[in-house]
C-alpha cells in the first residue's frame, strides 16, 4: 500500500468504527521543507494518529488543530515557519515553511 | 471531507487511474475527478480543469488562486510497480525494500524451487516465463522492471518485453562484461543502442555494495533516482525562470 492510502485507509476504517477523524494534508511547502505536497496525517479523537506532515516538528500542534476540527467540524489552514502572532505558531527547525489544510471527516 | 468521497479516493488510488482531488482551502468544500467524471460539492469550471491537467502532465500536486479562494489539486497517480526477474537471494530484501518504498511487487520466476511462498512470503509471484509475463503485466510508464537472474534464457526476454514498454527503469544484473555480452545479443534480436541504453548495467548505484541487502539497497537508490530527478530537476529549472522573470 502507498502511504497515502494506508492513511486513507486508516481514517475510514476509524471512522467507520464511529471515532471522530480530522485529516491533515500538506498543501504549500517553501525552501527545505521535509515532506512534500499531498503528505498526510490522519488522526481519531482518541488521541491515535498515522502518518506525518513534517519531520516530527509540527505534527503535536497539527493533532492539537485536528481535534478542534473534529469537535467544530470548521476546516483550517495552518502555516508553519512563518513568524506571525498566532498562538499555536511552532517552529520548523529546517528554516521552511509549510502549509497544512486541517479538515474533519464526515 | 466526506467518507463517501474518502473512500472514493481511495478506490481511485487502488485502480491505478488517473484522479485528482480538488480542495477549496477556505469553505473546505471538495471534489473527486476521474476523468470527466466529478463527485463532490466543488464546483469544476473549465479553468480548474485545465489547472488538473496542467498538474497531471507535470506529475505535480498545485495550488491555484480562484475567486472563491485558494484551491489544492492533489494528484492520484496510479501506483507504482515493481517487476522482478528472478527469486533469487537479492530478490528477498529488494522485494521488502520496494514494497516499503510504496511499489507493489511482482516476483517473476518459472522456476518453483527459486519462487515459493516459503522463500518470499506476502509477495505476489508469477511463474510465467519472462516474456509472457511481461505481456500480462503490461508495463507502463510507473513501472521498474529489474532482471536478477543472471541466465539469459530468463532474462533476455524479459529485458525484450520491457524495452518495448513505457516502464520508467530497466535494470539488469551482471557484470560490465556479462552486459556487454547481452547488449550483443540484444541487437542480434533487432534492438538498437539508443534503445538499450534505456537499460541500467550494471545495476544499482556504485556504493560498494556486497551483501544482497546492500545491493538491493543500490538497486532501490537507483529506482529512485531515475524517477525523482527529472521532476526535481524541472522544479529546480520553472523556479530559475521565475526568478528570472522577476527580475526582468
Amino acid at each position: 500500500m502507498g502511504d497515502n492510502e494506508q492513511i486513507l485507509d486508516q481514517a475510514a476504517i476509524w471512522r467507520g468504527e464511529g471515532k471522530g477523524v480530522a485529516l491533515a494534508t500538506v498543501v504549500a511547502t517553501w525552501g527545505s521543507s521535509p515532506r512534500p505536497t499531498g503528505s498526510k496525517l490522519a488522526l481519531a479523537d482518541d488521541g491515535a494518529f498515522v502518518g506525518s506532515v513534517s519531520g516530527g516538528c509540527v505534527e503535536g500542534a497539527v493533532i492539537e488543530e485536528g481535534l478542534k476540527a473534529i469537535k467544530d467540524g470548521q476546516p483550517r489552514l495552518l502555516s508553519f515557519g512563518v513568524t506571525d502572532e498566532r498562538a499555536w505558531e511552532v517552529g520548523l527547525a529546517c528554516g521552511g515553511k509549510i502549509d497544512v489544510f486541517v479538515e474533519r471527516v464526515e | 471531507m466526506n467518507i463517501r468521497l474518502l473512500n472514493q479516493a481511495l478506490a481511485a488510488s487502488r485502480s491505478g487511474k488517473a484522479a485528482a482531488l480538488v480542495t477549496n482551502l477556505k469553505s473546505g468544500k471538495q471534489s473527486l475527478v476521474q476523468g470527466h467524471e466529478i463527485a463532490g460539492d466543488l464546483p469544476v469550471d473549465d479553468v480548474i480543469a485545465a489547472a488538473i491537467r496542467r498538474a497531471w502532465e507535470r506529475d505535480e500536486n498545485d495550488t491555484v488562486m480562484t475567486g472563491d479562494g485558494k484551491l489544492f489539486i492533489e494528484i492520484f497517480n496510479p501506483r507504482l510497480r515493481m517487476l522482478v526477474v528472478g527469486a533469487v537471494h537479492i530478490a528477498q530484501p529488494l522485494a521488502r525494500m520496494a514494497a516499503l518504498t510504496g511499489y507493489l511487487v511482482t516476483i517473476v520466476d518459472p522456476r518453483s524451487a527459486f519462487a515459493n511462498a516459503e522463500r518470499f512470503p506476502d509477495v505476489t509471484l508469477n511463474g510465467e516465463w519472462p516474456d509472457d509475463a511481461m505481456k500480462q503485466l503490461v508495463p507502463d510508464r510507473r513501472t521498474a522492471i529489474v532482471t536478477l537472474t543472471h541466465d539469459p534464457k530468463l532474462d533476455d526476454p524479459a529485458l525484450a518485453e520491457a524495452l518495448r514498454s513505457d516502464a520508467f527503469y530497466i535494470g539488469a544484473l551482471g557484470s560490465r562484461r556479462t552486459h556487454a555480452r547481452r547488449c550483443e545479443r540484444l541487437k542480434e534480436a533487432g534492438f538498437t543502442e539508443e534503445q538499450m541504453a534505456r537499460i541500467h548495467g550494471p545495476i544499482g548505484l556504485k556504493i560498494g555494495a556486497i551483501s544482497p541487502a546492500e545491493i538491493a539497497v543500490s538497486i532501490m537508490a537507483e529506482v529512485t533516482q531515475v524517477l525523482r530527478a527529472p521532476v526535481e530537476q524541472a522544479k529546480a529549472e520553472r523556479a530559475a525562470a521565475k526568478a528570472r522573470e522577476a527580475a526582468e
